[in-house]
């Protein structure tokens, strides 16, 4: 886990549950009917309040002397969509899903998130028109993989518990990274529950003063098992471990998954984990199974990729072209590190190794931070 | 490039031209670009664009800028479709930003959901003079005894691999390199915005073999003006090719038909060292001791025994192994290279010393000719004692790129 994405998780968390609704801000759909809405300094001018449910275009000129944003909030206050860095002097079209409801929009001269706003009234039922039933049902085979890889993280992480607290050092080292392994796959879904990453993925390295008292989870019981060669006296730690995953399992029924935000963006974060964590071994610092998150990581990617394939295809073809070769890459460099059905310690691969590594995901990277960009098209 | 409606603002058009920074930078740039457009065709409009198009490429006799941000890139594909795609993409991506463009939709896009084509940091800035330059070094036409894009054969015999000079210390890991581009610009923002957007483009093709920030010039390619000074405190290669003198550049810089690779034709060739100065014990070494070690007095940069920096050189007036002496024309053979090199700190060295040298680059018609025998010369040069090579490279650049063409275009034609 990386402690940025827990903050930027939590602040998603609202507006991701609410599904294919609201996510926003995307494509050109339907410019002709825009509603016009002018932002100065001290104004913010909408030409239409009372709008119809669905894809909406607000095509916003910034008449002011400051950069501007346009927000639509929520009543509850909280941000729906945004536009940020709207020039001076410069028009932008900005297209919003919305669902029926009351809103606030509101224009912030300078960006600073306050400024002038109007009451908005949206009715009908067109939120969820124009989804793509593919896309629908992606986002329900994925909640299926997700609950699937959860299930099977519990399942180890009862073994490799079961070992720690029996004091078998030698066996909880050969569960450990297993135990992680379905974790991993999914982990940009679980830590839109803000609260359980931190408590089961947290580094030692990353942790604040007040939080090393209560520091527990996989990377505790790492440190203790490889550094200090000892399973005994972490009972509590390992139950804790068992009984948030729990929690995790306990939550994903209320889940909704969409296809930009959860899933392409996942798969996004998925390959950032592994270009800033992994790549580095700053992971697994005293295990150095670096290598079976690194893997995780990419199958959980690869999934999304291969459930969001046939729209992608469709609409970008060469994207899913360049997806298709470099996931493969990726693979088939990750197979040189294999060590049985596990991989080579992390610590054994070499500079110029990982270097390769980190170009393969590089390369990979880079085009899948556009699988959202083109899902939403 | 195409069609940038609102979004893909220019960087100059979201400036405005009420800024006065711009307006004194242009002013600055306009007199050295007069020269320079007389005689190369360099040209430069009114916020400081370099043209990209040309004869030559831009970034070797254009007016040295300020800074410099220099990268090396390996290509991990084999395939030559893809590795021309890229140089194509490339080609567009540096046209529009050393014209003050952002790359593609730009950095801030109409589509929110995507990552923005440009990274957004040059946004607002000038053009700054900015030029790319590409290079493409021995291990781009083969590589481990393999000719990986049917290119083997169009090797130039002018790209020969550098020798082994007296004293080197090279860093595999800051040597080499299948491609290299030169950033050159008067704002080090531009110019790293500029490599990190191709390196971005690049992904999946090359990946970043290193790279080099200069954060001041050494070198002036505009003949009035006075030699910058290196971190040794010294005005060093006066006797440099200026951007105006055609006679000179076409004799000992820019490549010509018939000489082996024709395709290099108006190109150039570049050398690169990574130069560490031993700045401390330098800076222990008496005033007479250090200009005689140059062959310059401190103060003016004036040649041993004369007054002003431009008098002509008496070489004997110098010790024998004064590195003017051994580095001037007339030490050898009247061979003669362009220099265009940038100081870099690059933070210390873990033994309370500062990282801190001379990126040296140098284009010449041929290194045989050029780099190589002056750098055969030095080897007895008094200034060894506080210098040593530590990285290096060396890149043959295609000519210039047509409206409509791409880097390399002469070289995969």
């Amino acid at each position: 886990m990386r402690p940025a994405h827990v903050l930027a998780f939590a602040g998603v968390t609202a507006l991701s549950l609410s599904a294919l609704a609201g996510c926003g801000g995307d494509d050109k759909a339907d410019a002709s009917n825009a509603v016009k809405v002018t932002a100065s300094d001290d104004k913010c001018e909408v030409a239409k309040k009372d709008l119809t449910a669905g894809k909406t275009t607000f095509k916003v000129t910034n008449k002011g002397g400051k950069p501007n944003e346009f927000e639509i909030l929520k009543s509850d206050g909280k941000i729906l969509s945004e536009r940020e860095n709207i020039g001076p002097g410069t028009t932008v079209d900005f297209v919003v899903n919305l669902p029926a409801g009351a809103y606030k929009a509101l224009c912030s001269a300078g960006q600073t998130g306050k400024g002038p706003t109007q009451d908005l009234t949206v009715s009908g039922t067109g939120a969820a028109t124009g989804a793509d039933p593919r896309l629908t049902q992606a986002a329900a085979d994925y909640k299926t993989y997700v609950t699937q890889k959860v299930d099977d993280t519990l399942a180890k992480t009862r073994e490799f518990v079961a070992a720690v607290k029996a004091g078998d050092v030698a066996k909880a080292k050969e569960l450990y990274a297993p135990s992680r392994v379905g974790w991993e796959t999914i982990e940009p879904v679980a830590e839109k529950f803000g609260d359980i990453d931190p408590k089961v993925d947290a580094r030692e390295a990353d942790l604040k003063p007040d939080e090393k008292a209560t520091w527990g989870g996989w990377h505790y019981l790492e440190k203790s098992l490889w550094k200090d060669g000892k399973a005994k006296g972490n009972d509590k730690i390992a139950d804790r471990l068992l009984a948030d995953l729990e929690t995790l399992k306990s939550r994903l029924p209320g889940l909704t998954l969409d296809p930009v935000n959860d899933m392409a963006g996942g798969a996004k974060e998925l390959l950032d984990e592994v270009a800033t964590g992994k790549v580095t071994g700053e992971e697994e610092a005293f295990s150095h199974t670096d290598l079976v998150d690194f893997k995780a990581n990419v199958d959980g990617a690869e999934k999304v990729y291969t459930l969001l394939k046939p729209v992608v295809q469709e609409k970008d073809a060469a994207l899913a072209k360049e997806l298709d070769d470099n996931f493969a890459a990726v693979q088939t460099l990750l197979k040189k590190h294999e060590n049985g059905d596990t991989y080579v310690s992390y610590d054994k691969v070499g500079k110029a190794d990982r270097k390769e590594l980190a170009d393969a995901v590089n390369a990979l990277g880079e085009p899948l931070s556009k699988l959202g960009g083109v899902v939403a098209k | 490039m195409n069609d940038r409606s609102e979004n893909g603002l220019s960087r100059r058009r979201m400036l405005g031209f009420s800024g006065a920074s711009l307006l004194v930078g242009a002013a600055a740039g306009a007199g050295l670009d007069r020269v320079a457009s007389a005689e190369t065709g360099d040209k430069s409009t009114e916020s400081g664009a370099i043209a990209f198009h040309g004869a030559n490429q831009a970034g070797i006799a254009t007016p040295v800028q300020d800074r410099l941000h220099f990268a090396t890139f390996d290509v991990t594909t084999n395939d030559r479709a893809k590795l021309v795609k890229m140089l194509k993409d490339w080609t567009a991506a540096a046209a529009a930003m050393t014209q003050g463009h952002a790359v593609g939709e730009g950095a801030v896009p109409a589509v929110a959901v995507a990552p923005p084509d440009d990274t957004g940091e040059a946004l607002g800035l000038p053009a700054s003079r900015l030029t790319l330059t590409i290079g493409f070094g021995p291990s781009f036409f083969e590589k481990d005894g393999k000719d990986r894009f049917g290119i083997k054969d169009k090797r130039p015999a002018a790209l020969v691999d550098l020798p082994h000079f007296p004293g080197d210390s090279l860093d595999p890991d800051r040597s080499g390199g299948d491609i290299a581009v030169q950033a050159c610009a008067d704002d080090p923002q531009v110019a790293v915005h500029a490599i990190r957007n191709l390196a971005r483009i690049g992904f999946g093709v090359v990946a970043v073999r290193w790279s080099q920030l200069g954060f001041g010039k050494t070198s002036s390619t505009t003949p009035d003006a006075q030699t910058p000074r290196n971190l040794m405190g010294f005005k060093d290669g006066t006797e440099n090719i200026a951007g105006t003198e055609s006679a000179l550049l076409n004799k000992h810089v820019w490549a010509g038909k018939g000489e082996g690779a024709d395709w290099m034709a108006g190109g150039s060739y570049m050398v690169a060292r990574r130069i560490r100065m031993h700045i401390e014990t330098w800076d222990r070494t008496s005033l007479r001791e250090q200009e005689d070690i140059f062959g310059r007095d401190k103060g003016e940069g004036a040649p041993k025994g004369l007054k002003r920096e431009r008098d002509k050189p008496v070489l004997a007036n110098m010790k024998p192994d004064a590195h003017v002496r051994l580095a001037h024309p007339d030490s050898n053979k009247g061979t003669r290279i362009l220099r265009r090199g940038y100081s870099f700190t690059d933070g210390t060295d873990g033994l309370g010393r500062l990282e801190a040298g001379l990126f040296f680059i140098a284009y010449q018609r041929d290194p045989r000719t050029g780099f190589i025998p002056i750098q055969t010369n030095l080897s007895t040069d008094a200034l060894n004692e506080y210098i040593q090579h530590v990285g290096s490279g060396v890149y043959a650049c295609p000519p210039g790129v047509r409206e409509g063409g791409y880097w390399g275009d002469t070289l995969f034609a």
